[in-house]
């Protein structure tokens, strides 16, 4: 058996991985919709979700059952092939693109060394980028063959959207990739790991390990705008503008092929601000110095707290369910706290991890916000924007930081 | 058959279908679909044979900026089905014996080849990302450099073609 396992780990172990990956991305998109509605709710003084389950927890599943149980009418002259292959594409290869993310430090399980995510490749950045510009097919193919004007209207401002800032995307990133000289994600964040200097070696700062090197705030910028355009997100969501274009691209979707579009967006959100973590704020790297220590229990310090607060309110909540629910909930994350704490081995496991998840859901929840507070670009301001600011200055950067790198070797 | 010569075959086989369905689809946005799938098992051939630098950068541009420049411009044109038209006199005379003979001089050089694939590259010390980026910028800068000449020409050429209507 044991040998067996020896033999074929190098099989069944990306399985297990890609199973826990689907599982845990699927329930994740699944939670942020429920704070993103949260989110808004509050910025605009309103409460939000609220019914289905305490603080509107069960919603999410509420809206499954909805999604999968609702009547999925075809509209009549669709193109089959392109409506049906549409919502697969862009769900495939959202979830796809996170196969190559590396979310934290290699790990022993049983003694087996593995990377902690699916698969590391020597090229992870160029896969990312390729996954990236096939997503706009998905977009595309459903505006055009749902057979409707304003589907067809919002598949057409997507692919040139797309194109457009695809080009400010990948030039932003020239700059960290001169620096750590890798396509590899995992060798750029051990690039910027300093271990004196914590979080000035990120590249957004750029104090990586041989000695000062340069500033990429520019560059972050102009990738995250850029991400966010590619992510079809406002204030750049000119292809689903409700207001102009009833639904945009996904006017004629209805149930799970409709879902399958909103999972997918959600999950390319997800790998956009994996991306940006990993790139410019140091990925799994602690802010702190490695000589700080203490640091190292601000997972249990964070935890507990909360943990404790969620046992609090969940004993005084309205409902019998919520009373039951909360403080359960509660008490699980207090112990995980307690465990994080009392155990030495869990306590430097959970470092890497916790801190990438937590620059993660930073990311998603400034996009959050972001929804909550500007408004949607005019048509020609986004691609005037896209053109003539962002690729522009993306270029610049590109050729400070040469400039900069050359005139440090010599 | 070890797993990388199936994985050859897999792909070839897309590769080809594809391209004869390319020729054969009625409407011009599934014949651009083909030409991505085409496009995308031919990446996958180049990470087959150790290139994985040009497998990414094969789907990145092609599979990707090209053909979605491609789709963009069919659904702006709003193309409706495609009118056949029987063989003209020129490619039932001229069209048929060429495709043979050029077939036949593929098939040729096929049989004539060892039988044996070559080992792919070793990724040793160096990436091929590396070797590659050396080749393109000592030895071959020159060609490298006049083809971006060539590119940026026929940019300028394209944007003086859709100036001249004003």
């Amino acid at each position: 058996m044991n040998e067996f396992l020896a033999k074929y780990a190098f099989l069944i172990v990306p399985i297990i991985k890609v199973a826990i990956l689907v599982f845990a991305v699927l329930t994740i998109d699944a939670y942020l919709t429920w704070l993103e509605r949260k989110v808004i709710a509050h910025i605009q003084a309103r409460w939000g979700p609220h019914r289905v389950g305490p603080h509107g927890l069960l919603q999410p599943l509420a809206d499954g059952i909805k999604f999968i149980l609702k009547e999925d009418p075809m509209p009549s002259g669709v193109d089959k092939i392109g409506y049906f292959l549409a919502p697969f594409l862009t769900l495939t290869l959202a979830i796809t693109s996170l196969s190559v993310i590396p979310f934290g430090p290699d790990i022993k399980p049983f003694g087996y060394v593995t990377n902690f995510g699916i698969a590391d490749v020597n090229i992870s950045l160029l896969v990312l980028f390729a996954i990236t510009a096939l997503g706009v097919y998905g977009v595309a193919l459903a505006g055009w063959a749902s057979n409707n004007k304003y589907s067809l209207l919002g598949g057409l401002r997507s692919s040139a959207q797309m194109i457009s800032y695809e080009l400010a995307l990948t030039l932003s990133v020239v700059g960290v990739l001169l620096i750590a000289g890798d396509f590899s994600l995992k060798h750029i964040v051990e690039h910027q790991d300093n271990g004196s200097l914590g979080l000035l070696g990120w590249n957004l700062f750029g104090f990586s390990k041989d000695g000062a090197g340069c500033t990429q705030i520019i560059g972050f910028v102009c990738f995250f705008i850029a991400a966010i355009a590619e992510t079809n997100r406002v204030p750049f969501d000119l292809p689903e503008a409700e207001s102009e274009l009833v639904a945009g691209f996904h006017t004629e979707y209805a149930s799970m092929k409709f879902a399958m579009f909103f999972i997918g967006e959600y999950t390319s959100m997800i790998a956009v601000s994996c991306l940006a973590t990993i790139l410019f704020f140091g990925g799994w790297l602690s802010p702190f110095p490695a000589s700080w220590t203490l640091t190292h229990f601000i997972p249990s310090i964070i935890l507990i707290p909360f943990g404790l607060w969620v046992i609090f309110d969940g004993i005084r909540y309205e409902t019998i369910f919520g009373r039951i629910l909360l403080p359960g909930v509660g008490a699980v994350m207090t112990a995980m706290g307690v465990a994080f704490f009392l155990f030495p081995g869990v306590t430097e496991v959970i470092q890497g991890p916790f801190w990438f998840f937590a620059k993660v859901f930073a990311f998603l929840f400034f996009y959050i916000w972001m929804r909550g507070t500007l408004p949607r670009f005019r048509y020609d301001q986004l691609m005037d924007f896209g053109w003539k600011i962002l690729l522009p200055v993306s270029i610049a950067n590109v050729v400070l930081t040469s400039a900069f790198l050359l005139w440090r070797m010599h | 058959m070890t797993a990388p010569v199936i994985i050859f075959f897999v792909l070839a086989a897309l590769a080809v279908l594809a391209a004869v369905s390319l020729i054969l689809q009625q409407h011009p946005i599934h014949s651009a679909l083909s030409l991505i799938v085409v496009m995308v098992s031919l990446a996958g051939l180049y990470l087959l044979m150790g290139a994985e630098f040009v497998a990414a950068v094969q789907i990145i541009v092609y599979g990707g900026a090209v053909m979605v420049l491609f789709v963009f411009v069919i659904m702006l044109l709003n193309a409706g089905l495609e009118e056949r038209t029987n063989f003209s006199k020129l490619a039932t005379f001229g069209g048929i014996p060429l495709a043979l003979a050029l077939g036949g001089i593929i098939a040729a050089a096929i049989a004539k080849s060892s039988g044996h694939l070559p080992p792919p590259a070793a990724s040793g010390a160096m990436s091929s990302t590396k070797q590659l980026s050396m080749l393109l910028f000592s030895e071959f800068v020159y060609p490298f450099e006049l083809t971006s000449f060539l590119i940026l020409v026929a940019i300028l050429g394209a944007i003086v073609l859709a100036q001249r209507e004003n």
